[in-house]
């Protein structure tokens, strides 16, 4: 068992190996990965060493304090919080050796070929195909939309229809996509922002090898479950200081703009100051319970309560601003690597934060799963269980 | 602030909240509550005893060397969890937390081993509704005899000793003997107020400056409150789901409806919410760090949540969540007084605008 002295001398070593003064971003990154103190509770040879996931910590504090450098796990987000679980859970070795180095040190950034114009909320009903070939690959035909980072993304996790016969759960496989292969088109979707952070992605015979499949013909649904349950557990867990979410501009904007109070507003104001407390807390109390290994249900509500927090608290700060909130900072169409909520106006924040209760699943999808998981009230009823997806209206 | 509150309860914690849940679970039925209510002996002395006797809850909050069990303001809030489930007639809150808050402050020794053992039941003069930091009424101290009549005393009527604020600033000690406590109608039954009238009662020595002292009790109750709150919130939320997930209309569970899922989820984001902002009060009166703002805070986003849960606890056990036999009406009494108690929720956030220089216009 690797405790944590273990990893304090390994972390060690491998800054005396590697000094972050003298040493290359990238190389030194793949040293990291090299000692397995990337994600120490990977296998070893995976960049890990099979220690307790609670232990990354102690590694992290060592390296941030000796200024070595970040793999921005912001930027490469979806490889880190959705890819790679999921290749660790159902790739084969040639797989793992492949991709979750460059994933990890950021050389290789993903994005998720999921969601579709007809398959959003109700994921499992996509309509993208993917048809063996006599030469056993795979060609895929199809429209994704809502991308993240298709535009510098090196590689997708994508599901797709293999089997139109069995219901819609059945017939889906899980593929590793090439972004670089012919028949990608990645086309940006203007958002209301007037920015574009999203893309639609056009798949046209793309040709799919059958070595860059996840998992067997006809799993994918359950493979794509590892890819969805990550992705809430990325959400969270995040040490916030007080005033450390979207309630920090607006409460500044009132401490240094007296001129524009009003009572409403400083009723207002002093609710969403305090439900953005409390929520700040509920956060912090799920991450010391992560922390001390009794995880609970908290977490399937935490992206609820910021989505409909950070509107309401945008609304507000629009409102404050009043002539001001009549204008907009910039509507010129960027494509952002980043979404930078605190760094724009608050106009911005405020049609930006429109999309928090939608990505990621909707708030109202989230309630049923709360209610359905959490409180155990009985399901939705299901019209198209057993119905091959070929029949299923739409 | 400069460390993160520590949210979680400990296994010592939890231990004693099973311990509290087991006794109210054998010891108070609804139906038992319904009934003592409309007598003239309103709290279960009985329970509170076994309580405060057996397992010296009473003395959480006092040094061991005063007979107390030096324990602190998280274990209090646990047992008030586990009472506000059960919407428990018995002055805990009010006793062991509120008047044990202002003779810590006044240096009380002496009283306070009779709370510790509680030989002795006592209540701070200052009415529920009273917030912490906020002007409270004082009897008049002529000739070292107090005179003067004080309303909406909680739990007046189970008290040995009342804590008076006088007109010379000072907290004095008064034996409930020879006070006239008269019985108000309350809105919460369990919780009965009083007025509490002296007619030239001899004060004894003064016990220490009242403003301190009331501020302290008032801030402990507050926060302490969210607690109380959180666990009648969470009774009304669990036995909600439960109901619901029997009851059949329309041939289908009627949980099952997804406008009811929708509202019993969302009530369930405000409880885990609540839990997090009672801990957080709590665990900061244990460290004295933070204290006035997290009880604030606390207090600022608990009574919604709590009258929220009761009332849709009635509306959706619907015709029998209206009637005097279901438990529900106790809950809602208690969940609504609480909303008032220590402080309203407007008042708190005065407080917080004040303490976090959001100032009004």
């Amino acid at each position: 068992m690797t405790d944590a002295a273990e990893l304090q001398r390994r972390t060690a070593q491998l800054l005396a190996d590697h000094p972050p003064a003298t040493t290359g971003r990238t190389e030194f990154l793949e040293a990291r990965f090299d000692a397995g103190l990337a994600w120490v509770h990977y296998p070893e040879g995976l960049g890990g060493l099979g220690a307790p996931r609670s232990l990354q910590a102690v590694v992290d504090a060592a390296l941030e304090a000796a200024g070595a450098p970040d793999n921005d796990p912001r930027r490469i987000g979806i490889g880190l919080g959705m890819a790679a679980p999921t290749i660790l859970k159902y790739g084969t070795d040639e797989q793992k050796r492949r991709f979750l180095r460059p994933l990890w040190t950021g050389e290789e950034v993903w994005c998720q070929l999921f969601s579709e114009p007809g398959a959003g909320s109700d994921l499992a009903a996509l309509g993208t195909r993917a048809v063996r070939a006599d030469d056993g690959d795979w060609v895929v035909n199809g429209q994704k939309v809502w991308t993240s980072s298709a535009h510098v993304a090196r590689w997708a996790i994508l599901i797709a229809r293999t089997d139109p016969d069995v219901p819609k759960h059945a017939g889906i496989t899980y593929f590793l996509c090439d972004m670089t292969d012919p028949g990608v088109e990645v086309r940006p979707l203007r958002q209301i922002t007037g920015e574009a952070e999203f893309n639609e992605v056009f798949l046209t015979e793309v040709r799919i090898p059958d070595a860059r499949r996840l998992g067997e013909v006809g799993e994918g649904w359950r493979v794509a479950q590892t890819t969805l349950n990550n992705e809430r557990v990325a959400i969270g867990g995040m040490r916030l200081p007080r005033e450390g979410g979207m309630i920090g501009p607006v409460a500044r904007t009132w401490r240094e703009r007296p001129e524009l109070r009003t009572h409403d507003l400083h009723q207002r104001l002093l609710k969403l100051w305090v439900e953005a407390e409390v929520a700040r807390l509920t956060g912090e109390r799920l991450r010391q319970q992560l922390a001390s290994g009794q995880p609970g249900p908290e977490g399937a509500g935490m992206k609820l309560a910021f989505a409909r927090l950070n509107q309401e608290i945008s609304g507000l700060e629009v409102e404050l601003r009043g002539e001001e909130g009549l204008l907009y900072d910039d509507w010129t169409m960027r494509r952002p690597e980043l979404v930078d909520f605190t760094g724009r106006d608050a106009g911005y924040r405020y049609l930006r934060s429109k999309g928090n209760s939608i990505e990621g699943g909707t708030s109202e999808v989230l309630l049923n799963i709360v209610a359905e998981r959490v409180l155990g009230l009985p399901s939705e009823p299901r019209t198209d269980k057993d119905v091959a997806w070929k029949d299923l209206a739409r | 602030m400069s460390t993160q509150p520590d949210l979680l309860y400990t296994e010592e914690e939890e231990a004693l909240r099973s311990a509290v849940r087991d006794l109210l679970t054998d010891r108070l039925d609804p139906a038992g509550v319904i009934a003592r209510t409309e007598s003239d002996a309103p709290h279960d002395v009985s329970l509170w005893k076994t309580l405060t006797g057996d397992m010296g809850l009473a003395g959480l909050l006092i040094p061991e060397e005063l007979d107390g069990q030096g324990a602190t303001h998280r274990e209090a809030a646990v047992v008030l969890e586990e009472l506000g489930r059960a919407v428990a007639p018995v002055p805990y809150l009010t006793s062991a937390v509120v008047a044990t808050e202002a003779l810590l402050e006044c240096g009380a020794d002496d009283l306070l081993a009779g709370l510790a053992s509680a030989t002795t039941v006592a209540a701070l003069a200052v009415g529920l509704h009273s917030a912490p930091g906020a002007a409270f009424p004082a009897v008049r101290l002529e000739n070292g005899l107090l005179s003067g009549e004080l309303t909406g005393i909680a739990d007046a009527v189970a008290a040995d000793l009342l804590l008076v604020p006088a007109d010379d600033g000072g907290l004095y000690a008064v034996d409930a003997s020879a006070a006239t406590v008269t019985p108000q109608v309350s809105f919460d039954l369990t919780r009965p107020l009083a007025t509490v009238t002296l007619s030239g009662v001899a004060a004894g020595r003064r016990r220490g400056d009242a403003a301190p002292a009331v501020r302290r009790a008032l801030r402990a109750g507050a926060g302490l409150l969210a607690s109380e709150q959180l666990g009648l919130a969470e009774w009304a939320l669990t036995e909600t789901v439960r109901y619901l997930k029997e009851r059949k209309q329309f041939n289908r569970s009627v949980g099952g409806f997804q406008a009811l899922k929708h509202r019993l989820a969302q009530l369930w984001l405000e409880v885990v919410n609540l839990r997090a902002a009672a801990r957080a009060a709590a665990d900061a009166l244990a460290n004295g760090e933070d204290a006035d703002l997290a009880t604030a805070v606390a207090q600022a986003y608990a009574a919604a949540v709590a009258v929220r849960a009761a009332e849709e606890a009635l509306q959706l056990h619907a015709g029998i969540g209206m009637t005097w036999e279901h438990p529900v009406h106790l809950c809602l009494k208690r969940a609504k007084a609480d909303s008032i108690a220590y402080g309203t929720a407007g008042a708190h956030r005065a407080a917080v605008a004040e303490l976090v220089d959001l100032r009004a216009p």
